[in-house]
């Protein structure tokens, strides 16, 4: 195109000035080329973290959009969630997607990762795109239906673009995810479960057992004595917390962790402990800017 | 035992030959059934694409004295991409290229409606129309998603297909090269704005 424009007045001009023509051309030529190569420069998705690093707030924005505190509070309450519901919902937040439909980027990212499990395909995934001010909510096929694209646009556009226009991200993101458990529950118009009551019982009967666990390997080392009561008080004491550890964080596998299912869902078995279970994505779901 | 040891070769090749050859099918099956199944989302997420259009003609025809030109545009587009379907064993390049240009056509006329409704501020505040609108723009990436992903599934089953020396064996068993999608017809030109004055 430009091209043929300056080869149409190309006689009127000398010599001289043709090559400075053609340099400015080149350059030309060349930004455009570049400049192009920006726009469509891909995304590139990163890999899928390892199980043992797979959590549910992921930000990848320098500075974190989410302080430690808010990121940690989202985690907790979306692993709360995935453990009794085995519903998966991850926030991924990045800078920009380079040009690409965020439409598009969402379910592509969570359809690679396998957010949700297999069978059921009960993922969802949030894209938070901080300088394109965008956001996306990508649902897996299993939750397509009740995370229609109406009912997600309508919810971002009335719970999250109003908390995000004042600047308060985590609020929006809080608030969304809450909005995002009622639809699922068949409820979104309906107040929230006391969920409030349930955590109080779960954590009191997971501090009862630890208790009793301490309890009893105090009492055993007393008993034990001699010179091996020093050593073998410490391994047990290393394999309590060891299990209290990777029960909280959701690992703990059917035996050990059969007091969770007691636990009011602190980590009932099939949590995260799998990790992605490889929850597939139609490249469906709706999005909203601010 | 030298009487039969040529039998016992051609056994042997005999059951080699058929053991590859089985192998060879089965596996062409494998990556046939994972196209059909690919090819049954695109036919789906487009199906999904018309219902919503009924909906949207009829939303937007509530609108106070809106374009009839653009509306008639989406409808027979619509009409022209449903009388179009493809049976998934036998896609040939010329439907697909038929199927994509009718569907094409429709993505058209339902951007310049789009564009169209920008004019209508009862639309843009009306919430079931931002709904539809949402819908719409999901259902055109589950399109998207579902041309790249039978892209995606046709890749393999052409490679086995193609490859010496499965190629000698596989038109007699059937399995013929299946077509791509190339670029959405329509997709590629802007959208046409010259009725923006008026």
């Amino acid at each position: 195109m430009r091209y043929s424009l300056i080869g149409m007045h190309l006689p009127e001009y000398n010599k001289q000035y043709f090559k400075m023509k053609m340099i400015s051309l080149a350059s030309i030529l060349c930004i455009t080329l570049f400049s192009f190569n920006i726009s469509f420069a891909q995304f590139e998705i990163p890999e899928k973290p390892s199980d043992k690093k797979q959590t549910f707030v992921y930000d990848y924005t320098k500075p974190k959009l989410l302080s430690t505190k808010d990121s940690t509070y989202l985690t907790v309450k979306l692993k709360k969630y995935a453990d009794t519901t085995s519903t998966q919902i991850v926030v991924a937040i990045i800078n920009t997607t380079k040009g690409e439909n965020i439409g598009l980027l969402a379910p592509r990212w969570a359809h690679k990762w396998g957010v949700g499990q297999a069978k059921e395909d009960n993922g969802v995934f949030i894209l938070l795109a901080r300088n394109d001010r965008k956001i996306w909510i990508a649902p897996g096929y299993g939750v397509e239906h009740k995370l229609t694209a109406g009912i997600t646009g309508e919810l971002i556009r009335n719970v999250i673009i109003p908390e995000f226009k004042l600047g308060d991200y985590y609020n929006g993101l809080d608030k969304g995810t809450d909005a995002i458990f009622k639809v699922l529950q068949g409820e979104y118009q309906a107040k929230r479960k006391s969920e409030k009551n349930d955590f109080p019982i779960g954590f009191l009967l997971v501090f009862i057992f630890i208790f009793v666990v301490i309890l009893i390997s105090i009492s055993k080392n007393k008993r034990g004595g001699g010179k091996g009561g020093n050593r073998g008080g410490k391994s047990g004491g290393l394999d309590i917390w060891d299990m209290i550890i990777l029960s909280n964080m959701g690992r703990s596998s059917g035996s050990r962790g059969g007091w969770g299912s007691s636990g009011g869902g602190w980590s009932s078995g099939g949590g995260f402990g799998g990790g992605f279970g490889g929850g597939g994505f139609s490249g469906g779901g709706a999005g909203g800017s601010w | 035992m030298k009487k039969f040891l040529p039998w016992i070769i051609a056994a042997v090749i005999v059951f080699g030959l058929f053991s590859w050859g089985k192998g060879f099918n089965n596996t062409a099956v494998r990556l046939d059934e994972s196209v059909k199944e690919a090819w049954g989302n695109v036919q789906t997420s487009y199906q999904r694409r018309n219902d919503l259009i009924g909906n949207l003609v009829n939303t937007v025809k509530s609108a106070a004295n809106f374009e009839k030109s653009t509306l008639e545009g989406v409808i027979n587009a619509r009409a022209k991409a449903t009388s179009i379907s493809i049976d998934p064993s036998n896609i040939t390049p010329e439907q697909l290229a038929q199927y994509n240009q009718v569907q094409g056509g429709l993505s058209g006329a339902l951007k310049s409606l789009l564009v169209t409704v920008e004019r209508y501020p009862e639309l843009k505040a009306n919430q079931n129309f931002l709904k539809l609108q949402d819908e719409l723009t999901s259902t055109e990436n589950t399109i998207q998603t579902a041309r790249t992903r039978f892209n995606e599934a046709i890749k393999p089953y052409n490679i086995h297909v193609r490859q010496f020396p499965g190629n000698l064996i596989a038109g007699i068993l059937g399995f013929d090269e299946k077509p791509n999608f190339n670029a959405e017809a329509g997709a590629e030109k802007p959208v046409e704005v010259d009725e923006m004055k008026f």
